[in-house]
């Protein structure tokens, strides 16, 4: 520890009790990674503020110091948005957990940035109110994360993703003071800051407050799951039920691996001889949704599915979900290790992606589960692999980096909702040009002149995409893997 | 279809270089709306054309200088919409003018604004590069959001070259029903239907009636008709157009308009020196209209006790700001945000704020 970093120390204790300042090795390795754990790093000390004034304080004497700040919410983030460096100070906003206000007049719910996404549909229930985005983390990662990480769920293609759902944000800046955007209004004067505070990954500034828009609670949801013998025809079928004029609630696929485990896991009954199966939920008014799940169950059909089942109640409907909501941890199962990856592309693209990933499958020797958020394009292809194995983990990312460049190709995207973190900066190297990525430092540097929030995260430096271009990444591989990657 | 990309450009370049300021022009048909700018024109409408659409994809991507009625009549074919309503305010109305203003019609509140269904674009910045952001697919949280940061800009920010929408089915059915209600009383039914699962998609006041827009499957509009009551309103598809294009009588008054967003329930209590017949109330409660004489200070000040904002939408003295003033910390973030994008502050100079 050198003298900045002793003093720093000093600060922090001056501002907070003792059991709110983590700084022993025992006590920081919980927060030495996110919810990708092949990137992992210690911090000098994790903060866990509990008033606004502590988190001021605490974020003008890092700045003045010039430490850098890693806000953290639950740590479940996939592409090491959380994950911390060396030197820089974890701001936890996990004490922050209170609900400050429901506003049943106007649907709006006011909350502190720790609280967990579930927690606000649970305390309007009551209400027959909900909070629609629904992360299959929902549990666990609070709305802090979801909106620097922009999340979606499963309802996303018709409710949409975080941004969508936010109204308001106050923001601490790196100077300390805090500024607010938005509020219940719907729309807002000036620049749209409050979009691009959304998945931002906290390298803008530290969300210390959020007002998200109530829904009422649809009347119905029902569910339809079509088996397909043939994932080609599953993927036509997502265009046919969109082409038909329906605007599901939910549409989503999985193919073959990922049926089988979630089945074996959930025990939920799910055809395990298919190829892939299509979950596609409506919502809306009792006479609407009839209307609808006949229009689907018809779509279905006529795409060749070999089954359709519907859900008849409330109990198998979330059944029918149930499987796909634990696909992860299902998919967990059949092997050490997972790499989850979140391109997104054009629907119309899904059987040339998914073909060629099960030609590289093979010739990587790692088997892929694929589950997809198939209405809005966003694929979660799962590679299996065992860190255990000599290379295997670096043979894992360069398959994953190949999928993110064929989702490039075919028009896509790097990341539909997971974010890039430190993980996909190389993959940003690809989606973007030099003059984009300077935009975004300019833009950051509109926000954090001294590079303090979450330095190295979201947006790659210049210098290391031409780095990477010399060295030809397209390859996927890296001579010096090590190398900025911490 | 032309593709000028090239010479815009060229054009901003060399504007950048003499730092000479540009005026940018779309359709020209929302040449009132902001503050007055000055600068040499530049025209976007010729920059024209679809260059993909994908009806199962629900996407859209379309050169700036693409007429909205052109779009409209695209995706009619395929029986989808722009979910957002636009106002058109003139037939020559180009996509381009409508993201750099984010204008929303009726159905915003309950379908979500033009910002909401921005998904990339390619723009040219004030150093005369030109940038891609965001993409053709739904979901995109690679880099910042430049995209939607960009709508609601007024090309302060750059000029948007083309735009990529997500774009939705249109609704089957439409009924519109009329039940009859004083301001306060319209505020409070509104807020009553909002909290249900009905499909409501347009809710406005004028002060003597409330009127409801209803659009589903056919059995979903009929029995929400019943349920909120009132009387079949038979000229409803000519209301919600006619109060998207302020073509109501209402809105036939040389006076300054005032454009409040707030917390859709928020109560109606009117101003001082204010008749009740100077309101006109849309978008559920959120979007109020308010025909005054009356300073920006004052009508703000009303706004801010009830948590919204206030700006002149039309017919003001356009050398004043004509915009709800942002708090400092915010205006030195847009201050150094238009400096990073147009440092040689060439584009649309002050038409959002003076000093912007
Ligand atoms: C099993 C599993 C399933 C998942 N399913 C989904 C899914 O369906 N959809 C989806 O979108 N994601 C999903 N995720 C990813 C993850 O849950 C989301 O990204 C979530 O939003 C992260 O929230 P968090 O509180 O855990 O944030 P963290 O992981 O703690 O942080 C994420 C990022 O946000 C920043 N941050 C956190 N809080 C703040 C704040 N208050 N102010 C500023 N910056 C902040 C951090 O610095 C970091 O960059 C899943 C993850 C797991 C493990």
């Amino acid at each position: 520890m050198d003298s900045k970093q002793q003093q720093i120390i000093i600060d922090l204790q001056a501002i907070l009790p003792a059991a709110s300042l983590l700084t022993s090795k025992e006590a920081l390795t919980p927060y030495e990674c996110d919810g990708l754990s092949i990137h992992k790093g210690l911090p000098l000390a994790v903060a866990l503020p509990e008033t606004l004034a502590q988190a001021q304080a605490i974020v003008r004497s890092c700045t003045k110091a010039k430490v850098p700040i890693i806000s953290r919410g639950a740590g479940t983030g996939l592409a090491g948005g959380a994950m911390p460096t060396q030197g820089a100070v974890v701001l936890s906003l996990a004490k922050f957990n209170e609900i400050l206000e429901i506003d049943e007049h106007n649907l709006t719910a006011t909350v502190q940035p720790g609280v967990r996404n579930l927690v606000i549909s649970q305390a309007v229930a009551h209400l027959n109110l909900y909070y629609a985005p629904d992360p299959s983390s929902q549990i666990a990662c609070t709305i802090g994360g979801n909106v620097a990480e922009n999340s979606g769920g499963v309802h996303c293609l018709k409710y949409g993703l975080t941004v969508h759902n936010v109204l308001g944000l106050k923001i601490l800046g790196i100077d300390g003071e805090i500024f607010e955007l938005g509020g219940k209004a719907l729309d807002n004067v000036g620049y749209d800051l409050l979009a691009l505070m959304h998945g931002s990954e906290g390298l803008l500034g530290i969300v210390v407050e959020v007002t998200v828009k109530l829904l009422p609670k649809p009347e119905l949801a029902q569910v339809v799951l079509a088996a397909f013998d043939d994932v080609e025809k599953a993927g036509q079928s997502v265009g046919d039920i969109i082409a038909a004029g329906i605007v599901p609630a939910g549409l989503e696929m999985m193919d073959a691996l990922a049926i089988q485990a979630a089945e074996a896991y959930a025990h939920v009954g799910y055809p395990i001889n298919a190829q892939a199966i299509v979950l596609c939920e409506v919502d809306g008014t009792t006479n609407s949704v009839a209307d609808y799940i006949a229009r689907v169950e018809k779509v279905l059909h006529e795409a060749g599915a070999t089954e359709v089942r519907t859900s008849q109640d409330e109990v198998q409907r979330l059944q029918f979900w149930a499987g796909r909501k634990a696909a992860f941890p299902a998919v967990g199962r059949l092997a050490p290790d997972y790499y989850c990856m979140d391109g997104t592309i054009p629907k119309a693209k899904l059987p040339e992606v998914l073909k060629q990933i099960s030609v590289w499958s093979e010739a990587f020797g790692l088997p892929v589960a694929n589950v997809f958020h198939a209405g809005d394009g966003n694929m979660h292809p799962l590679i299996l692999y065992d860190a255990n194995k000599a290379g295997e983990l670096k043979k894992t990312e360069a398959f994953g980096q190949k999928i993110l460049e064929l989702c490039v190709q075919v028009g896509g995207t790097i990341t539909g909702e997971h974010g890039v973190g430190v993980e996909k900066l190389d993959a940003m190297c690809v989606q973007f040009g030099a003059a984009e990525l300077s935009q975004f430092l300019a833009i950051k540097d509109a926000f954090d002149a001294d590079g303090l929030l979450n330095p190295g995260k979201a947006v790659p430096s210049l210098h290391r995409c031409a780095e990477l271009g010399r060295m030809h990444v397209h390859n996927g591989q890296l001579p010096h893997p090590e190398l900025e990657r911490f | 279809m032309a593709d000028l990309s090239k010479q815009l450009q060229a054009d901003v370049i060399l504007a950048g270089k003499d730092k000479r300021p540009l005026n940018i022009i779309g359709g020209n048909s929302k040449a009132w709306y902001g503050r007055e700018v000055v600068g040499e024109p530049l025209s976007l409408a010729e920059h024209e054309g679809i260059l993909a659409y994908q009806p199962k994809e629900l996407t859209l991507k379309v050169r700036a200088g693409t007429k909205l009625s052109v779009i409209a009549d695209a995706l009619d074919e395929h029986r989808q919409r722009l979910p957002f309503d636009p106002p058109y305010f003139g037939e020559s109305a180009t996509i381009g003018g409508t993201m750099a203003c984010n204008f929303s019609g009726p159905r915003r509140p309950y379908a979500g604004s033009a910002r909401d269904f921005m998904l990339g674009c390619n723009i040219i910045n004030g150093k005369g590069e030109a940038l891609h952001f965001g993409g053709e697919v739904m979901k995109n949280v690679a880099g910042f959001d430049v995209s939607r940061l960009m709508v609601g800009s007024l090309g302060t920010l750059g000029v948007l070259l083309d735009v990529s929408l997500k774009v939705l089915p249109h609704r089957e059915a439409e009924q519109t029903v009329a039940l009859p209600a004083s301001f306060a009383e319209s505020i409070a039914i509104m807020s009553k239907w909002a909290a249900t699962p009905l499909p409501v998609t347009a809710m406005c006041s004028d002060g003597d009636f409330v009127y409801f827009r209803i659009c589903g499957t056919n059995s979903a509009v009929q029995r929400s008709m019943k349920e909120i009551g009132g009387t079949m309103h038979g000229g409803g598809f000519q209301l919600w157009k006619d109060l998207r294009e302020h073509e109501l009588p209402y809105f036939d008054d040389p006076r300054p308009l005032y454009r409040l967003s707030l917390p859709s329930a928020a109560p109606f209590a009117s101003l001082e020196g204010v008749l009740v017949s100077d309101w006109f109330i849309g978008w559920g409660g959120a979007q109020r209209w308010l025909k005054s004489d009356l300073p920006l200070t004052v009508v703000q000040a009303y706004a801010k006790s009830l948590g919204g904002t206030a700006s002149i939408f039309r017919h003001g003295n356009r050398g004043d700001e004509m915009f709800a003033p942002l708090p400092a910390p915010v205006m030195a973030l847009h201050q150094r945000l238009k400096a990073s994008f147009d440092p040689h502050r060439i584009l649309n100079v002050g038409r959002m704020y003076k000093d912007l």
